[in-house]
């Protein structure tokens, strides 16, 4: 009966970590050098985009944001100068608005589509609906962006973070641009000097939150 | 006597606009000496931003804190992330309409890498957000999250 008693909780001890451990996992999301998960989600055109559908990139900028976040406003030409600067180069950006729309109406598949449709995205830009894309890699606020370079291993993440440290855009001669760098790095078939940054930004609205 | 009264009418209005919106630039360090120096014991530093709905909707909650224990040695201050440039523009016209009560200040950092992990190591970033500190129990706490009144009572509470 003790025995069998201790075994009881032990394997309940184990349980908990295992329960307790994926639950970090869910929380933290993807660090530098772990393999991202491919998706299927809407495209502004309903078309669903996945990243397998692309053979010819040589990896994607991943980039959650939105329409009403004031960052987002603020980098959003930035988004659409990586991509003309780098698809041709292999390196596509994918934008995900992972926002619940009833939190942020403008947020909606709607109005994402004609800020689509007036910006001229040269990108995909695609409705994470569940949120599961946004929880499973991780994103907090927007705009963030994954750098994702394709190996033999997968999908690596290969940068994380900001575009830049000049959100304001005040100082482009000063300006550290880390996902210009880490994508430059990369394509040489070297280590980003900077893999991970921090930035203010609007905190993703989550739909289990109200 | 004209001059004179256009004087002191010009005095009292500078008096009443400093009053109502003194909204300083602060920079981290400075925020830390400022918890250091202090009288209080609890410190509950709230980031927010105009711009960021979530942090303008739990506003009314730190005031009303700072409100209900106002004999208590806590002290709220409302840290702002608007651009510095955004000072004149929207916080003091913000602070003004809302007639907020708690200190207010501006970040004054150039680089968001620098400061975010300053405040917390913890924090991805994200607004709002919210730093408890106790100089007694020589406890920091962070909160990447909104929070109701009731909520931010109880973690105020917890950490007092």
């Amino acid at each position: 009966m003790k025995t069998a008693g201790i075994n009881f909780k032990s394997h309940f001890l184990l349980l908990l970590i295992i329960v307790s451990s994926n639950f970090a996992k869910a929380q933290t999301g993807y660090k530098v050098g772990d393999l991202a998960k491919d998706f299927s989600l809407k495209n502004v055109d309903n078309k669903m985009v996945v990243l397998a559908d692309y053979p010819d990139a040589k990896g994607f900028f991943v980039i959650f944001t939105c329409n009403h976040c004031p960052y987002a406003k603020m980098y959003e030409q930035r988004i659409m100068d990586l991509d003309k600067k780098f698809a041709p180069q292999g390196y596509p950006v994918i934008a995900i608005n992972p926002n619940d729309p009833k939190a942020y109406p403008e947020d909606s598949f709607e109005n994402m589509k004609k800020r689509s449709a007036e910006k001229k995205y040269t990108f995909p830009y695609l409705l994470d609906e569940t949120q599961d894309i946004a929880k499973t890699y991780g994103a907090k606020a927007t705009p963030h962006v994954y750098l994702l370079q394709k190996t033999k291993r997968g999908l690596e993440v290969a940068y994380i973070g900001a575009i830049d440290n000049d959100t304001e855009n005040v100082n482009q001669s000063g300006r550290n641009n880390y996902a210009d760098n880490a994508v430059e790095a990369i394509m040489k078939n070297k280590k980003p000097q900077i893999t991970q940054t921090k930035a203010i930004g609007c905190s993703i609205k989550w739909k289990d939150e109200n | 006597m004209k001059n004179k009264y256009l004087f002191i009418f010009f005095v009292m209005f500078f008096i009443a606009k400093i009053s109502l919106a003194q909204v300083r630039l602060l920079s981290i360090n400075q925020l830390e000496n400022r918890i250091q120096q202090g009288k209080d014991t609890v410190y509950v530093v709230n980031f927010w931003a105009t711009w960021c709905a979530p942090c303008v909707k739990e506003l009314p909650n730190f005031e009303k804190l700072s409100q209900t224990y106002k004999n208590q040695p806590l002290k709220v201050i409302l840290m702002s992330v608007d651009f510095k440039s955004k000072l004149e523009k929207a916080v003091v016209p913000f602070v003004r309409r809302n007639k907020i009560q708690s200190e207010v200040y501006v970040i004054n950092e150039k680089s968001e890498q620098g400061y975010i992990d300053k405040v917390s190591k913890d924090w991805t970033g994200s607004l709002p957000a919210t730093l408890i500190v106790n100089k007694l129990k020589n406890s920091r706490k962070f909160y990447e999250r909104e929070f109701t009144y009731p909520q931010l009572e109880e973690v105020y509470l917890a950490n007092k």
